[in-house]
C-alpha cells in the first residue's frame, strides 16, 4: 500500500532484477562508487521557487544538444551555390547557396525537420533568457559574494558564450536576415582600432562576405562554444554540489547549515519532472510557434536589407546601441575611431568587465569580506537592489531602442522623436527607477520590522537578514518549533 | 527493501519514517491521496498516448504543428506524472546538514607545502635544465601562434577599393547597361561595376532626383546622382529612398542621409556621408564612372583615412 522509496525507480537497482543489482555490483567491484554514490543520493538541496530559473537554462541547454546533434545531420556549412528545387513554391530556381538550401531541406523536406529546427531556435532564446533571469537571481541575493566569486565568473562567462552561440546559430543560414547580422558584425569587428581589420580579415578569410564565414561560424558553433559550454556548466555544477547551494534565512536556516530535500528520491524527481515540463514547453513553441522563418527571408544578397530586422532578443540590446548612441567619430593620433566601436565594443566590454567584477567591488565598498550562505532579500541590501535596478532599466530602454522601427510604424510615432525620447530615457529612467527601487527597499524593510531592530544586521556581518521571523538563528537541535519530521533526518552529515 | 548494498538500509528507514510522516501530517486526506495517484496514472497514460500518436503522426508523413504538440504532451504528461508524484508522495522532510569548512586546514596546506618544496628542491639543483625547458615551451607557444596567419589574407587595400575605375559601366544586377533617360524622375536603381555584379563592396544608388539644386563635390550628370549603397555607419544597404523629402534611409539603424546635399547624414548614428561616385556618360550613351569612389565605402576603420 504505501509506496516506498524504492519504486519510483529502477535503473539505480535499489530492488531491480538481479540482473540490473548484479551489474551495479560488477561495476562497484571495479570503481568503487557506493559511498560517493551514497553521498549524492543523500545530500540536500534548499527549495526555493527561484532557484528552479537556473535550472531551466540547464535544461534548455541539454534541449539545445539534442535538438542540435540532429540538425547536423542535415545541416551543409557551405557557401557553394546550387539551385533550389525543393518544395517551396516561392524560391525555386533561385540560385542558393548550400547553407540555406539545406537549412531549407530541414524545414521542407526533412520529416520533422522543422519541429526541431525550431525547438532549437526557441531553446536558445530560453536558454540565454534563464540564464539572464538567474544572473539576475543570484545579483539581487548577493548569491556572488565569497564563497562563491568563482562560480559567478563562471556564470557571466557561460551568459556570454550563450550570447555568442546564439549569434554564430542564426547566422548560419545565409538567409537576408543572417547575412545583414553578419554585415554589421564585420563592420563592429574592423572598427576596433588598430587590430579590427586584422580580426575580420583571419575571422572572415578577407574581405566581407569572405569564403570561409560560414564554415568558421559552423565549427565555432556546433563543437567549440557548445564544448567550453559543456566543461563550465560541468565546473558550475561541481562548485555548486562542493560549497552547496544558498539558502534564504528562515527558521533553523543559519550560515552553518543546509535545510533541504534530499537529493534522492524527491529532488531528482523534481529536477527530472522540471527537465521534462521545460522541454515540453520548448516542444510546443517549436510545434506552434514559428519562429525563424528563412524562406520567407529568401537568401542573402549583400544589396539588399529588409525593415524590420531585428536580431533575436538577446542581441537587441546591442542593436538599439548601435541606434541611439550618438554620432560621435573622433580621431586619436591621426587615427580614425569609428562610432560602432564606441557602441558595440565599448558598451559590451565595459558591461561584461563590471558584472566580472562585481563581487569584488561590492566586497570592497562594504568591506564585507566574510563567507555568505544565507541570502540577502533585495530589500536588505537597497543599494544594490537599486543600482541593479538601474543597469537592468538601462539596458530595457536599448533593448526597446533596438526596435525603434517597429515602434515607429506600430505606434506612427516619427523616428525622429523615438531617437532623442529613448536618448533621455537611457539616461532618466535608469536613475529614477534605481532611486524608486531604493525607496522601496527601505519601506519594505521599515514594514517587516516592528521592533526597529534592523541595526543589528551591521554589528553581526554574517547574518545579513533582516525580517522579524529570520531572526533566529538557532541551531536544528534546540529549535523548539522544529517539525519532529525534520528533525528524524536531521542527523548532519558531511 | 532492506537488501539493498550495505548502509543503504539505514537510509532507507530513514525515508520510511519520513514517508509515514508525511503521509500522517496529511491524515484524514485519504480522498486527496487518491486524487494525487489519479493525476499521476492520468499523465502517465496521456504521455503514452500521445508517445503512440507521434510515431504515428510521423509515420503517415509528418506535420510540423501536430508533432511539436504530441512532443509537448508526452514530455509534459512524464513531467506533470514525475512532478505531482514527487510533491505527493515522496518524502518531503526538510533535512539539516551542517556546511564544510571549504578552506582547507593549515595541517592540510602545511604537508602540502612540505610535498611541492621536496620536489621543488630538486628542480632547483639542475636550474639551468629548467630554464632551458621553459624555453623549449616558450617557444613552440610562439610557433604554434603564427598558423593563425594563415586564417585570412591581410587587410590591405581592398576596404578601401570596389570594382570601380574611370570608363567602369554602371550596371544592373543582370549586367546590363543603363542610360539616363531609363530613370524617371524620382526613381532609385541599384548599380554595379560591370563585371563586379552582385559584389558585396559595390553597390550603388543611382538616383534621378528631379530637383534642380545639387550640392555635390563629384561631378555628375543631370539631375542625377550616384552615390554608394553601403551605410557608413556599419554598411547595411541604404535601401529606402523617400522620394518626397529626398531622403535615404537606412533600415538597420536609420541613419538618414541628404540626397540633395551629398548625402550628409542628417539623423540617426551615421557619422560621416555616403561617398558619391564621379560619373557621367560614354559615346554609348551609358552611365560610366569617372574614377573610383573619393573614400572608402561602408563602415569605419582605423587607417580609412591614409
Amino acid at each position: 500500500m504505501n509506496t516506498d522509496g524504492g519504486r519510483p525507480s529502477a535503473p539505480s537497482g535499489h530492488r531491480g532484477t538481479p540482473l540490473t543489482r548484479r551489474t551495479v555490483r560488477w561495476l562497484d567491484r571495479r570503481v568503487g562508487a557506493a559511498g560517493m554514490a551514497r553521498k549524492a543520493l543523500e545530500k540536500v538541496f534548499p527549495d526555493h521557487w527561484s532557484f528552479l530559473i537556473g535550472e531551466i537554462a540547464l535544461w534548455s541547454f541539454v534541449m539545445l544538444l539534442l535538438t542540435g546533434v540532429y540538425l547536423t545531420f542535415f545541416f551543409e556549412p557551405s557557401l557553394e551555390k546550387v539551385v533550389y528545387d525543393g518544395s517551396y513554391e516561392g524560391l525555386r530556381g533561385l540560385e542558393i547557396t548550400r547553407a540555406y538550401d539545406s537549412a531549407l531541406d530541414i524545414s521542407f523536406e526533412v520529416r520533422s525537420g522543422l519541429v526541431m529546427r525550431q525547438m532549437h531556435h526557441w531553446a536558445a532564446l530560453v536558454f540565454v533568457a534563464s540564464t539572464s533571469a538567474h544572473l539576475c537571481r543570484v545579483f539581487f541575493t548577493g548569491a556572488f559574494r565569497r564563497p562563491r566569486e568563482l562560480n559567478w565568473i563562471i556564470g557571466v562567462t557561460l551568459m556570454i558564450l550563450a550570447i555568442v552561440n546564439g549569434f554564430t546559430g542564426y547566422s548560419l543560414l545565409d538567409d537576408q536576415l543572417s547575412g545583414t547580422g553578419l554585415r554589421i558584425a564585420y563592420n563592429i569587428a574592423i572598427s576596433i582600432p588598430l587590430v579590427g581589420t586584422w580580426i575580420a580579415s583571419l575571422f572572415f578569410g578577407g574581405e566581407f562576405p569572405g569564403p570561409d564565414i560560414i564554415t568558421r561560424l559552423y565549427v565555432i558553433h556546433i563543437l567549440l562554444v557548445p564544448g567550453v559550454l559543456l566543461a563550465l556548466i560541468g565546473l558550475h555544477m561541481g562548485l555548486l554540489v562542493r560549497q552547496r547551494h544558498t539558502q534564504f534565512s528562515g527558521p533553523g536556516r543559519t550560515e552553518d547549515n543546509v535545510v533541504g530535500e534530499r537529493v534522492w528520491p524527491t529532488y531528482l524527481a523534481k529536477g527530472l519532472g522540471m527537465f521534462f515540463l521545460t522541454s515540453a514547453a520548448l516542444a510546443a513553441l517549436g510545434g506552434l510557434a514559428q519562429i525563424n522563418p528563412i524562406w520567407l527571408y529568401g537568401p542573402y544578397e549583400p544589396a539588399d536589407v529588409s525593415t524590420a530586422s531585428q536580431p533575436d532578443w538577446y542581441m537587441g540590446w546591442l542593436d538599439g546601441a548601435l541606434r541611439i548612441m550618438p554620432s560621435w567619430e573622433f580621431r586619436a593620433f591621426g587615427f580614425e575611431v569609428p562610432n560602432p566601436f564606441l557602441q558595440a565594443v565599448l558598451v559590451p566590454t565595459i558591461t561584461f568587465l563590471l558584472l566580472f567584477l562585481w563581487p569584488f567591488l561590492e566586497a570592497r565598498v562594504t568591506k564585507d569580506h566574510a563567507e555568505h550562505h544565507l541570502l540577502d532579500r533585495p530589500r536588505d541590501r537597497p543599494v544594490r537592489t537599486a543600482l541593479g535596478v538601474a543597469a537592468l532599466s538601462f539596458y530595457t530602454v536599448l533593448f526597446f531602442a533596438g526596435g525603434s522601427d517597429v515602434l515607429a510604424v506600430t505606434f506612427g510615432i516619427p523616428i525622429n522623436v523615438l531617437f532623442p525620447a529613448f536618448q533621455v530615457l537611457l539616461v532618466v529612467l535608469p536613475a529614477a527607477a534605481g532611486y524608486l527601487a531604493y525607496r522601496l527597499c527601505k519601506e519594505l524593510a521599515q514594514r517587516d520590522q516592528p521592533g526597529g531592530e534592523h541595526h543589528a544586521r551591521e554589528v553581526a556581518p554574517p547574518a545579513p537578514d533582516s525580517g522579524e521571523s529570520h531572526r533566529r538563528e538557532v541551531a536544528p537541535d534546540d529549535t523548539p518549533e522544529r517539525q519532529p519530521a525534520a528533525e528524524a533526518g536531521g542527523k548532519p552529515r558531511r | 527493501m532492506s537488501d539493498g548494498v550495505g548502509s543503504e538500509g539505514q537510509v532507507h528507514e530513514g525515508q520510511q519514517t519520513s514517508e509515514k510522516q508525511a503521509s500522517d501530517d496529511r491524515s484524514g486526506d485519504r480522498p486527496s491521496r487518491s486524487w494525487g495517484e489519479r493525476v499521476v496514472a492520468l499523465a502517465f497514460t496521456v504521455a503514452v498516448l500521445a508517445g503512440l500518436a507521434l510515431t504515428v503522426v510521423y509515420s503517415v508523413g509528418g506535420q510540423a504543428q501536430l508533432e511539436g504538440l504530441f512532443l509537448a504532451v508526452a514530455l509534459g504528461g512524464i513531467g506533470v506524472g514525475a512532478v505531482v508524484w514527487a510533491q505527493r508522495f515522496m518524502p518531503s522532510e526538510e533535512v539539516t546538514e551542517d556546511r564544510i569548512e571549504l578552506g582547507s586546514t593549515d595541517e592540510e596546506v602545511k604537508a602540502f607545502t612540505q610535498s611541492f618544496e621536496t620536489g621543488e628542491e630538486s628542480l632547483e639543483r639542475r636550474s639551468l635544465l629548467v630554464k632551458l625547458g621553459l624555453g623549449a615551451l616558450g617557444a613552440l607557444g610562439l610557433a604554434a601562434v603564427f598558423p593563425i596567419r594563415s586564417l585570412g589574407p591581410r587587410p590591405g587595400r581592398g576596404l578601401k577599393d570596389t570594382g570601380y575605375a574611370e570608363g567602369v559601366r554602371l550596371v544592373t544586377v543582370h549586367g546590363r547597361p543603363v542610360r539616363p533617360d531609363s530613370l524617371v524622375p524620382g526613381t532609385v536603381l541599384t548599380v554595379w561595376p560591370e563585371g563586379h555584379e552582385g559584389d558585396a563592396d559595390s553597390p550603388t544608388l543611382l538616383i534621378r532626383t528631379g530637383a534642380g539644386r545639387l550640392q555635390l563635390a563629384q561631378p555628375t550628370v543631370d539631375d542625377i546622382v550616384a552615390y554608394s549603397k553601403l551605410c557608413t555607419h556599419t554598411g547595411c544597404p541604404v535601401g529606402l529612398y523617400q522620394q518626397q523629402e529626398q531622403l535615404l534611409l537606412c533600415p538597420c539603424h536609420q541613419s538618414t542621409f541628404d540626397v540633395l546635399d551629398g548625402a550628409q547624414p542628417i539623423f540617426g548614428p551615421a557619422a560621416r556621408p555616403l561617398p558619391q561616385l564621379p560619373i557621367g556618360v560614354d559615346d554609348q550613351g551609358f552611365f560610366v564612372a569617372l574614377g573610383e569612389f573619393p573614400q572608402p565605402v561602408g563602415g569605419g576603420f582605423w587607417d580609412r583615412g591614409r
